[in-house]
């Protein structure tokens, strides 16, 4: 019963009880009175009547007045205390009730503020360690994901089910090449939450896991397995695994060991560390195979491609010994000779020519780039000799394969004797490319040496101060397959060291992208889904907070799918456990093969010039759905999109059978009195700032975004997992309107 | 009675060497340019020796070497392969399907015709 109605209650029961009695008495007295006698009663009373009247009424008003004065103070004021509470309890911790009204709430304000005092006390105690020791995991785990980026060597981190649960910008950058579908970048294959089993075979993996874990068994110091493997798309694999113990502490923890899955039940009973996930360290060797097959061919070129040759040769140089020939066979058995020594010698240069690359010698040389190269030579002759060092022209394209240590010791000692014997005061450096070598020159005015001094330099120990080695300039020359020679420049009077060094063909700069979308760092880690196991339940009671999204949105020529309007553009993007994976996003313009509505650009910015030469639908659609396997699809008028996409199903074979949810739905589910539910409408009514939209990503972002605040609100109203929320939805107004 | 020796090799510049070596040891000497050929002619004339070279078109010297052996008609016939891989595994492989002998280009003429003369009883 609401307050008011309380209070229109008091006043009747007042009114009865103020006019009942007297109406009572009133009534018995009139059915005792006899017949005869009741106009003299009237009469009597009669005159006294209207005075009755209004002191009753008088008696009542005031009766109304006390009544409501206790009202407004007891239940109003108390109401109006209640709703403040929840205030403090929830939105507005720092609220305290004003202490209003008679003493007896007065008091109970006061004791609840006291109360609140001390919570918000108690709170801010726990809030602040909860963020110190946040803090100091938050740091560990940018420490890690710092070391983890600079890394050169690719690393996958994954759970015993193979869910991918970190990974590097390296192993993003190999997974690149790996992927069947260039134009997503490989984020199909490589995500958090992906499954590893996407790029390796299942059994493969989980042999190498059984190895380690013998070996874990056995008391091997260091379980490690090693494999090579080819992906699908042909590129052949090394991969060195080592397992991910839990911790000590959690040996105890059976909690631990049950989720860690049956592969790892059973170890701990003989005191062993439970595995509870792998590490894999990739390295893409199908360059490097191809290299080894090279020179194998080569090798066998060089033998077995000979032999029957030299057979040839030999037997008829046998044969010439005879002296019973007679002319026209010896002169056969020449002309054997003559022309298959001739065909070795072609077929000797043209393996010399072809192997040229696998001929050179093994030292491990590092790709650099020659600016950089340059600069340090200059810095380190100027510091260890004092000998101004300038530089000519750099040819700043030029990336060299070099050993840059020893190679910084020749010059720097070249440098050393022409300042110790020739008294240079100054040399500069030049670096430029020739075909498929560059020129390294070490330049100085004034005379040249003979030749016999520039040999006794190269062969001898290179000798620096507080330095020597063993080492020649020679050495060093060999070690890259290179060459060294004086060169005067007579009209400038002076001269210089060339030296041929190998040229690298030049290295991508890490990919930019990479680092342009996200914020600081793009979410390449997440340990919660060492918690995940497979054997969960299916996908329909998983909590919300659980699951996998892809959000998307299309891009289209028009609204009218059944009547030839097609997709130009796909967005996607990902969530996993509650957070927003932007690094792990799709973006693709696909060409519609029919023309585009100028006006239509207006709307999404796509041009007809912009869609020239992008895949067609059949070739994107594939991509797409690699992208989004095993999530739940979530799109803002979801209807819209996966009508375009279902329409595609019978031309390019895919199927998007896996669940959808709509932003636009929810949000009808949770705010049903509002009158809109555009994207824009619903980002602002939850306080999110729109950047990007209208391109297909953009939007995706924002549907992301929209759909994680929404989240909890969901929650609030009771909406926790799949089922609840498709439930909900379809019960929505807007969800009968249909495409 | 001249024993009869089929040289089946594809390469002429060895045959000419090959045939003039046998002919002057006194054999009588036909040709094979390729398998097929080599296992006509082996059926036709029946020689005493063939030497026969691995790698040949058509048919490689393996195979005909196989067929030879499965004929029990042409048991008769020695068979020395003659091979420009230098593999012992290709040797092994010849040995066991039934070759009398097996020699690796290059090989000395000397020793060729050692060999042969030791296949043919002397």
């Amino acid at each position: 019963m609401s307050a008011r109605a309380r209070f229109v209650l008091a006043v009747v029961v007042l009114v009865v009880l103020m006019t009942g009695p007297f109406l009572l008495t009133a009534l018995l007295v009139w059915v005792e009175t006899p017949e005869g006698a009741r106009p003299r009663l009237v009469e009597l009373i009669a005159p006294h009547l209207s005075l009755g009247a209004l002191l009753t009424v008088f008696g009542l008003a005031a009766g109304v007045g006390v009544i409501r004065a206790l009202f407004r103070q007891y239940v109003r004021g108390l109401l109006r205390m209640v709703e403040n509470l929840r205030l403090m309890l929830g939105a507005n911790r720092g609220f305290r009730v004003e202490p209003d009204g008679p003493p007896e709430v007065r008091d109970l304000a006061q004791a609840v503020n006291e109360l609140a005092e001390q919570r918000d006390a108690l709170l801010t105690d726990v809030e602040a360690q909860i963020g110190r020791a946040k803090e100091s995991v938050e740091q560990e785990k940018n420490r890690l994901a710092a070391l983890m980026s600079e890394l050169t060597q690719s690393v996958v981190v994954c759970n015993l089910d193979g869910r991918i649960l970190l990974y590097n910008s390296r192993a993003r950058q190999q997974f690149r090449a790996l992927s069947e579908a260039p134009a997503v970048g490989g984020s199909e294959l490589l995500g958090l939450g992906r499954s590893i089993y996407g790029v390796f075979d299942r059994s493969l993996v989980a042999h190498a896991l059984e190895t380690i874990q013998q070996r874990l068994r056995r008391g091997a110091a260091q379980a490690q397995a090693n494999f090579v493997t080819t992906t699908r798309a042909g590129q052949l694999l090394r991969v060195q695994m080592a397992p991910v113990l839990a911790a000590p502490a959690d040996e105890d923890d059976p909690a631990t060991s049950v989720q860690s899955g049956p592969a790892a039940s059973g170890d701990d009973a003989a005191g062993q560390r439970v595995v509870t996930g792998f590490i894999l360290m990739l390295e893409n060797i199908t360059r490097h195979f191809e290299t080894e097959s090279r020179r194998d061919q080569m090798l066998h070129d060089l033998t077995e491609g000979n032999r029957a040759a030299l057979a040839n040769v030999r037997a008829a140089a046998e044969m010439l010994e005879y002296p019973d020939l007679q002319d026209d066979l010896r002169e056969r058995f020449s002309g054997v000779i003559r022309d298959e020594v001739q065909a070795m010698s072609r077929r000797l240069n043209d393996i010399a020519t072809e192997f040229a690359d696998s001929l050179k010698a093994r030292w491990p040389l590092e790709e650099m780039l020659g600016v950089d190269l340059v600069a340090a030579m200059q810095r380190r002759i100027e510091a260890r000799l004092q000998l101004p060092c300038k530089l000519e022209e750099i040819d700043e394209s030029v990336w060299v394969k070099v050993d840059s240590f020893s190679l910084m010791q020749a010059i720097t000692y070249l440098a050393s004797r022409l300042s110790d014997e020739f008294e240079v005061r100054e040399v500069r450096l030049r670096l430029c490319g020739a075909g498929r070598r560059a020129h390294l020159d070490l330049i100085w005015s004034g005379q040249a040496m003979s030749t016999e001094t520039v040999m006794s330099w190269e062969l001898e120990p290179m000798r620096l101060e507080g330095e020597s080695t063993p080492l020649t300039v020679r050495d060093v020359i060999e070690r890259h397959d290179g060459e060294m020679w004086l060169e005067r420049e007579k009209v400038r009077h002076r001269a210089f060291f060339r030296l041929l060094l190998p040229l690298a063909t030049p290295q991508a700069e890490v990919e930019p992208e990479v680092f342009l979308r996200g914020e600081s760092r793009p979410e390449y880690y997440d340990f919660d889904l060492f918690k995940w196991s497979e054997q969960a339940h299916a996908l329909d009671d998983r909590p919300l907070s659980e699951l996998v999204y892809t959000v998307f949105d299309t891009e289209t020529t028009g609204l009218n799918p059944s009547q030839g309007d097609e997709i130009i553009q796909i967005g996607a993007t990902r969530i996993l456990n509650g957070k927003l994976l932007r690094s792990e996003s799709f973006e693709q313009l696909v060409d519609p093969a029919r023309p585009l509505a100028p006006e239509s650009a207006e709307i999404h910015g796509i041009t007809e010039v912009m869609l020239r030469g992008q895949p067609r639908i059949g070739e994107v659609l594939p991509a797409f759905h690699a992208f989004a396997a095993d999530t739940v699809l979530v799109a803002h008028n979801a209807a819209f999109d996966m009508r375009f996409l279902q329409l595609k199903e019978a031309s390019t074979g895919v199927r998007f059978d896996q669940p959808v949810l709509d932003t636009l739905l929810l949000s009808a589910v949770i705010h049903p009195n509002q009158e809109s539910h555009r994207l824009e409408a619903i980002a602002e009514r939850l306080g999110l700032t729109i950047i990007g939209r209208h391109t297909a990503l953009g939007d995706a972002i924002v549907t992301a975004e929209v759909f994680l605040k929404m989240l909890p609100l969901l929650a609030e109203k009771g909406i926790h997992t799949l089922r609840d929320a498709r439930e909900a939805a379809e019960k929505t107004y807007y969800a009968r309107v249909k495409y | 009675m001249k024993k009869k020796i089929l040289i089946a090799d594809d390469e002429q510049n060895i045959v000419i060497s090959l045939e003039f070596l046998m002919k002057r040891e006194g054999y009588e000497v036909t040709i094979a340019n390729d398998g097929e050929e080599a296992v006509q002619r082996i059926r036709e004339t029946r020689p005493d020796l063939v030497l026969l070279d691995v790698m040949m078109p058509r048919k490689s010297g393996f195979d005909v070497c196989q067929e030879v052996r499965a004929d029990p008609s042409l048991a008769s016939v020695r068979i020395m392969m003659l091979t420009a891989k230098g593999r012992d595994t290709e040797v092994s492989k010849g040995l066991a399907l039934g070759a009398d002998a097996y020699m690796t280009k290059p090989f000395s003429t000397k020793e060729l015709v050692e060999k042969v003369r030791t296949l043919l009883g002397g």
